[in-house]
């Protein structure tokens, strides 16, 4: 089975975030990134299903130069190859001219198997996937918390909301997009870190894809730190005065303990 | 111009936060001097349809087939394509749940568009709609504008609009019947499910400490486990906890885990993301124990201490221990 794997390089988690002096985006000076986390869980759904059932595994990335940490990563973690769409910019396009140029590259490869994560830490659409799904023509499923593969298809575990879920099965080839939590994720081995070296990253540009082809059909005009609406009553000092007096008020005035 | 609304419903049962996506679009026909209608896609529907009778609508579209009976992406997106084209709306607002992330994408590109997903606000300025979205989980917002053609799709987030400023009024119902064929569903949904009964009721419970990803280690969940038995509260998680097995799924608070609202609420480094805060936010008291000032757990907390909960937390045991 060849599965291709959708990774995103994202700013770290716990990253301070600062508006640009542009308003348009936030400021990229300081932060550190990583792997978007739920294409880490896709990531190791695909792995464990090559490891089934065989076949190959490509990590696609689009991004600016620094996104080929990710793709290294990847590649140390077990994917066999990597597809760096090297874009400087990729804030200029939004989900639908994005998911134009992977699907260009992933046209190419014709995989039998198209794992996303379902939403991305930083815009957050939550689209990509069933976007690629349509450009590509292939049936899509989200919410993905198990995939196994039939004879013929794939029958996978969807979330549903209060803790249901839903079996849907589905012919080859398809696209997914994986949920955070689908399994324990693994850690690069050395051996895993030093074979990444020798592995194969091809790099296209957005131009060779055909990129820029429609205009987009929404922009995001501003970006701002959101307002408080309501007002918390902060308690400072040290850690210890702090305590004491959120405990006060929870027995005095809340009256809840 | 005109708004369309897609009410969504499950075996005849609505979606709670299809009404607050009616209010929203009620608000928003107000302010574009225009109106709006609904549609809601299914089987068997007429006695939602009834339950609709009172709203101020233009019209309800009661779009019905046999295979709108169990939910799949390639149904809806089919359907609706065909509604669109005959009822030519310039706006389309969905309720921003489970089943509309997992078509709502796959109708606008099949349209040639992009849908602005998980709106919590709009603002019409010279005639144009500004949504405003979170990016970072909640932790930055953003404005969008539609630049391309029309239908302009937007989904709402939950609780971002109120259910009960539902205009009420009157509605002309119109049946719809699509052209779709068994041929053209290519995925085949099962039973749904729900795992092993859940042993922990955090719904009943009047005290609860939840803990998040803040705690760094599986290790240090004892800490917030010794918190919650000073306090006699129940222990609950965010996501993260659950996924990495930290705690069991039975102590999810969230979208996907268990919804509560108890006397006291206190997060133990939880950032605030959305689909926690509509498990929590009924809670009478919310406290917030985080390093990060500007995180959106804030945002709905009474009471919170900005500081390292490695520090906070061993001090509020003693202080709990005191005051009892
Ligand atoms: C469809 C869907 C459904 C989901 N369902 C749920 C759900 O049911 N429940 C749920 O919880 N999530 C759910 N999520 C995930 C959700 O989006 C967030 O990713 C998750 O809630 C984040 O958990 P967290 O706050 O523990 O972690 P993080 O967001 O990583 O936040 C950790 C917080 O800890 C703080 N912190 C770090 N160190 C310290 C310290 N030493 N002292 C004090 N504070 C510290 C940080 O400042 C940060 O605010 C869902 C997501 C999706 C897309
Ligand atoms: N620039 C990108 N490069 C690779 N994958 C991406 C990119 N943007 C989005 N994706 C994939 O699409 C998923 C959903 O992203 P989004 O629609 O932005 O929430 C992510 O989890 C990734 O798997």
């Amino acid at each position: 089975m060849k599965i291709l794997v959708a990774i995103k390089q994202v700013p770290a988690r716990d990253s301070q975030l600062k508006i640009a002096p542009s308003g348009r985006w936030i400021a990229e000076d300081d932060l550190t990134y990583e792997i978007n986390e739920p294409d880490a869980y896709a990531l190791e759904a695909a792995l464990q299903l090559k490891e089934k059932h065989g076949g190959e595994v490509v990590a696609l990335c689009l991004g600016p130069a620094r996104a080929a940490q990710t793709i290294r990563e990847a590649l140390a973690k077990g994917a066999d190859r990597g597809i760096h769409i090297e874009a400087e910019d990729p804030g200029v396009y939004d989900p639908l001219a994005a998911a134009r140029l992977m699907a260009a590259a992933l046209r190419a490869e014709a995989p039998d198997l198209v794992l996303t994560g379902l939403q991305s830490d930083d815009l957050g659409y939550g689209q990509t996937g069933p976007i690629l799904a349509e450009l590509l023509g292939l049936p899509h499923a989200t919410l993905i918390m198990e995939v196994e593969k039939l004879e013929g298809g794939i029958r996978v575990k969807r979330e549903l909301e209060d803790g249901w879920f839903q079996h849907v099965e589905m012919p080859l080839p398809a696209l997914l997009a994986i949920q955070s939590g689908i399994s324990k994720l693994r850690y690069a081995t050395l051996m895993g870190i030093k074979r990444a070296k020798t592995k194969e990253v091809r790099r296209l540009t957005p131009a060779e894809l055909g990129g820029g082809e429609g205009a987009a059909s929404i922009r995001l005009d501003r970006v701002y730190l959101p307002q408080r609406a309501k007002h918390t009553q902060l308690f400072e000092g040290s850690p210890k005065e702090a305590a004491a007096q959120l405990v006060e008020k929870l027995k005095f005035e809340a009256r809840v303990i | 111009m005109s708004i369309l609304v897609v009410m969504e419903q499950r075996g005849g049962v609505w979606n709670r936060m299809s009404f607050e996506t009616l209010a929203g679009a009620q608000q928003l026909a107000g302010e574009l001097n225009t109106t709006a209608s609904a549609a809601v896609l299914g089987q068997g529907n007429e006695a939602l349809a009834a339950e609709l009778a009172g709203k101020q609508l233009e019209k309800l579209y009661l779009v019905e087939h046999e295979l709108l009976k169990e939910y799949t992406p390639d149904a809806y997106t089919a359907v609706l394509g065909q509604l669109l084209a005959q009822v030519n709306p310039e706006y389309v607002l969905l309720p921003h749940t489970y089943q509309v992330r997992d078509f709502l994408p796959k109708l606008a590109t099949a349209l040639g568009t992009v849908a602005v997903s998980d709106v919590v606000a709009h603002r019409v300025e010279a005639g144009a709609v500004v949504l405003v979205r979170q990016l970072f989980q909640g932790k930055v917002n953003s404005d969008v504008r539609f630049t391309g053609a029309a239908p302009h799709f937007a989904s709402l987030q939950a609780g971002a609009y109120r259910a009960d400023r539902v205009l009420e009024g009157s509605l002309l119902v119109e049946k719809f019947t699509p052209a779709i064929a068994a041929g053209d569903v290519r995925t085949r949904p099962l039973e749904r499910f729900r795992e092993s009964a859940r042993a922990v009721d955090l719904s009943a419970a009047d005290l609860i400490v939840a803990v998040g990803r803040g705690i760094k280690d599986a290790d240090n969940i004892a800490l917030i486990q010794e918190l919650a038995n000073v306090m006699g509260a129940e222990l609950a998680a965010s996501r993260p906890i659950c996924d990495a097995g930290w705690l069991p799924m039975e102590r999810q608070v969230g979208s996907s885990g268990q919804t509560v609202g108890p006397k006291l609420y206190m997060a133990v480094g939880i950032s605030g993301a959305i689909q926690h805060l509509v498990g929590m936010k009924g809670s009478r008291i919310i406290v917030a124990i985080n390093k990060d000032p500007n995180a959106p757990i804030f945002e709905v907390a009474d009471y919170g201490i900005v500081g390292d909960l490695f520090q906070v937390v061993p001090e509020l045991i003693e202080a709990f221990k005191k005051a009892k």
